[in-house]
């Protein structure tokens, strides 16, 4: 039994052996054990945070169940998109259509909640029994005085990384439509998702910076912020995947420029002070970066070197979303000392993994779109420490006696920002470290 | 409050579905095939499926969850998806090389109508199935039934493609296990053996969603019901079906099949579900029932008997699944507890038949099966008049902590609390399982809540 799939051998490779590119952006091959999702997951996990709209999911009761309050996107306020509503569509609705039922729903649901705007998501079948959910959702926008929103998200039609499109269009058709003024320095912050409450600690970053932060697109989202987003200065665009789409939308039709940051790890996290006082040209905005960094790393520093200490010579294995977090994680590590020996993401691009070349060591694995016999394999040959990922990865990694770091949805602690960096050393320590791994074999 | 939006009057819906207390089919045939050795569940439809029900046994079991897809794309969704079947069966046998592979549908393939017999038939007739392997399916639309119905349709398979009868009869009775935890089955297992009837359970989760580490990964591991046993229960004298919603299609079809004679009973939950398993056991593999298993029943009434006053008129609201249910509603009456509110999305006759009866005592007891039957429901009847105790699957924390109910953690998901996996709820030590848990939770809430000068050293 080979471990890599001869179809998928150019989706591997190895940092600095050829400098050949890997082949990424494919379709996975049928009948692999992929750990990529679909469309809608993707569109739904985008627009989820958005706390006080509805989020009503059209189709049969699955893809509503498997989304209830599963990403720990916290608000400060209104806790509507913890809920879960679904059309649930049965039998007889797939042979008849299940316009009927929507537009029941709709109208139930609007009257019991009174949100600001729906979204309401069109899962695989619907689009296969052909429900006009367009027309039903104007029409109950135009009786109940919000906008009703169609994300088409129907799984089969991509990857997750199309359903990120698709919410960023829908959030599009929101932006523009209400004019509230702006401060000079303001900007939005794109593709944070609040979870663990890491947006709040940015928000507190940009504040003593002196900014303004207009919308929060979408972690701890409202739909009126979202509405006028065109109002500021700048977009700061996060998790590239998710939230470039809209970022570059809103350039052409708004002109607000934007910018790639990451808020992991302490160089990127000051990068992205420093670029958008840079992009403000303002003297006042830089110093105040700089104290914050210099306070924070003041702090941070000494903390962390016991850690890194301890932690110097390990290796770890990095398998998540996006392959710009993976960037973002390979320099954290290094921070504290842990060597990166295999990458890979579910959706990564092009320059996203030439990057990761240039970025790691000779030898390091890197990989788009694997799978759970691929990642043990690699894992085994590189003697990795610990496994950095998502869900389904984690119970892999402990099977073979690794630690593990959830930098996914089910991330409890906070791991963005200064704080985040510490945070992020003492869960990979405790995991590293934890003595339960002595007594496997 | 994480529940602000729920109010206590109850509106009329006539089509949303709010909080669900179900999910759908393909995730119920996941897991039973997991009940297979060697066996590679493949979810024929989009790849986001197969992820999802990964995600969520994952977080139930805290084990890997490996299944493939057939990744559709918008071609199959027009041309149908019996090219990427035909191709998954390849891959699959190439690289992951399980004894089995158990394909099951999704609401896409079903709609696009896909045909499983003649999509497998073709791979047989191209080669692409390797001697003494096999390619098993179901159809599971997820707009028909619930993940129970899934399941059921899973066992179904098993049979179908697999019971023979041969002239030489076996004296083994089938167990064929409904949706319970891998260690409810191994507790049946465990009373078998101490009974010395020569039992066959499948499907069979044990060794295979509870496994060991050992620092090295096994994608099949040891347990798991084998084909060789699976094609054995079609020669056992007789079958007990545990759970009428989940096992009653594959009794059916193995009676039919191979002339194996069934009686249904329930999951053997509590006291006189757990009386009436055995008692069926005993006389269909004729042994008697042993001292020490009599002995376990007199520890558990023993234990109730010692709580009496803590269980007597607590108003019990629970949801989950009908298999389930029906002998916990049981249990909780024969411990003179009051189940008053009880849902289960789920639909389906027997629900509401049985719990009429078992219910008849209670005439404040509402219990709704099916559509609508959701947890938001339940939660604006808990609103409207309040219960001591609340028992389900995870989802029921918001309405625990947000009324301030003491919970009771049962059926699936259980994604944020230890122990499903290790300490059985079926038979007499699971019933005392329950009961203690049950009780810890009551006295926990009541030392937390009480007044200073109530709180006692001694309950």
């Amino acid at each position: 039994m080979s471990i890599i799939l001869e179809e998928r051998k150019n989706q591997v490779g190895r940092a600095g052996s050829s400098g050949e590119a890997i082949a990424c952006g494919k379709a996975s091959l049928a009948g692999s054990v992929s750990q990529r999702a679909c469309v809608f997951c993707g569109s739904r996990v985008v627009l989820y945070p958005i706390a006080d709209a509805l989020h009503l999911i059209h189709g049969p009761i699955g893809c509503a169940a498997y989304t209830w309050d599963i990403r720990g996107s916290l608000s400060s306020g209104p806790e509507l998109h913890r809920l879960s509503f679904s059309t649930d569509l049965r039998e007889k609705d797939v042979i008849f259509g299940g316009a009927v039922k929507l537009s029941a729903s709709l109208d139930e649901l609007i009257e019991l909640h009174h949100p600001k705007a729906a979204f309401v998501y069109s899962t695989c079948i619907v689009g296969v029994i052909g429900d006009d959910v367009e027309a039903v959702c104007k029409e109950m926008a135009a009786k109940k005085g919000i906008p009703v929103i169609p994300v088409q998200a129907p799984g089969f039609q991509g990857s997750k990384k199309d359903g990120y499109r698709i919410a960023c269009e829908s959030l599009f058709q929101l932006v523009g439509t209400q004019n509230r003024p702006t401060p000079k320095f303001s900007i939005n912050i794109l593709g944070d998702f609040n979870l663990a409450g890491e947006l709040w600690i940015l928000l507190e970053y940009y504040k003593r910076m002196g900014i303004y932060v207009n919308a929060t697109i979408t972690g701890d989202g409202r739909v009126d912020d979202i509405c006028n987003a065109h109002n500021a200065s700048l977009n700061v665009v996060q998790c590239s995947g998710s939230m470039m789409h809209l970022a570059k939308m809103m350039k052409e039709k708004y002109n607000v420029p934007f910018m790639r940051v990451s808020y992991f790890g302490i160089e990127d996290m000051s990068d992205a002070l420093y670029e958008v006082a840079n992009f403000f040209k303002s003297e006042e905005l830089l110093n105040n970066a700089r104290q914050i960094v210099k306070e924070e790393l003041a702090r941070l520093l000494p903390a962390l070197a016991p850690y890194k200490e301890a932690l110097t010579g390990k290796k770890a294995a990095i398998y998540v979303g996006g392959a710009f977090k993976a960037i973002s994680l390979i320099k954290a590590l290094r921070l504290i000392g842990i060597k990166t020996v295999i990458v890979g993401s579910q959706t990564g691009d092009k320059e996203d993994y030439q990057l990761i070349q240039q970025l790691c060591d000779e030898d390091t694995i890197i990989v788009d779109d694997s799978n759970p016999v691929e990642l043990s394999a690699f894992v085994k040959e590189k003697k990795a420490d610990l496994f950095i990922g998502g869900v389904k990865e984690r119970p892999i990694a402990y099977k073979i006696g690794l630690g593990f770091c959830d930098h996914n949805h089910e991330r409890k602690e906070a791991l963005a920002g200064y704080e985040g960096m510490l945070n992020f050393a003492k869960e990979v320590y405790g995991t590293i470290m934890s003595p339960v791994w002595k007594f496997v074999r | 409050m994480l529940l602000r939006h729920t109010t206590a009057e109850e509106i009329d819906r006539k089509a949303l579905t709010i909080n669900p207390a179900k999910t759908c089919q393909p995730i119920g045939a996941m897991y039973a095939a997991f009940g297979i050795h060697g066996c590679l569940p493949h979810s024929h439809g989009s790849q986001g499926c197969c992820a999802y029900h990964r995600s969520a046994l994952t977080r139930h079991f805290k084990e890997p969850i490996v299944a493939s897809t057939s990744s559709f794309s918008e071609g199959s969704s027009v041309f149908g998806g019996s090219a990427n079947l035909l191709q998954s069966i390849e891959t699959i046998f190439s690289v992951y090389d399980p004894e089995v592979i158990a394909v099951h549908t999704t609401c896409l393939s079903e709609t696009i109508g896909d045909d499983l017999t003649q999509i497998v038939s073709k791979a047989d007739e191209d080669g692409k199935i390797p001697a003494g392997k096999k390619v098993i399916y179901c159809n599971t639309p997820s707009y028909v039934g619930s993940h129970i119905t899934g399941y059921a349709n899973q066992v179904a398979a098993m049979v179908k493609f697999f019971s023979t009868a041969t002239p030489k009869k076996r004296n083994v009775v089938n167990l064929v296990a409904g949706w319970m935890e891998p260690s409810d089955m191994g507790e049946i297992k465990r009373l078998a053996s101490v009974m010395e009837a020569r039992t066959l359970m499948f499907p069979d989760m044990t060794g295979v969603l509870d496994t060991p580490l050992t620092g090295k990964y096994e994608m099949y591991p040891k347990g798991g019901c084998t084909t060789e046993q699976l094609k054995t229960t079609g020669d056992s004298k007789f079958t007990i079906g545990l759970g009428e919603y989940s096992t009653n299609t594959a009794c059916i079809a193995l009676e039919n099949k191979c002339k194996v004679k069934f009686e249904m009973t329930d999951i053997p939950i509590g006291l006189k579900a757990t009386d009436r398993f055995i008692t069926a056991l005993s006389r269909h593999a004729n042994v008697p029932v042993p001292e020490s298993i009599t002995e376990e029943r007199g520890r558990l009434i023993d234990l109730i008997a010692d709580n009496q006053k803590y269980f007597y008129g607590k108003r019990v609201a629970l949801f989950g699944d009908p298999d389930t249910l029906i002998p916990l509603c049981e249990f909780l009456v024969s411990m003179d507890m009051r189940p008053v509110y009880v849902v289960s999305g789920t639909p389906g006759k027997p629900f509401e038949e049985r719990l009429k009866t078992i219910l008849k005592d209670i005439p404040e007891a509402k219990f709704k099966g099916g559509e609508l039957a959701d947890m938001f429901r339940m939660h604006q009847w808990i609103k409207q008049e309040p219960v001591d105790l609340l028992i389900g699957n995870t989802y029921g924390k918001y309405i625990a902590r947000d009324e301030d109910i003491p919970f009771v953690r049962y059926g699936f998901p259980i994604a944020d609390r230890a122990g499903h996996n290790f300490f059985p709820k079926t038979g007499y030590v699971g019933a005392t399982n329950l009961a203690i848990q049950i009780l810890n939770v009551l006295f926990d809430h009541m030392d937390r809540t009480c007044a200073e000068e109530k709180f006692e050293f001694q309950l």
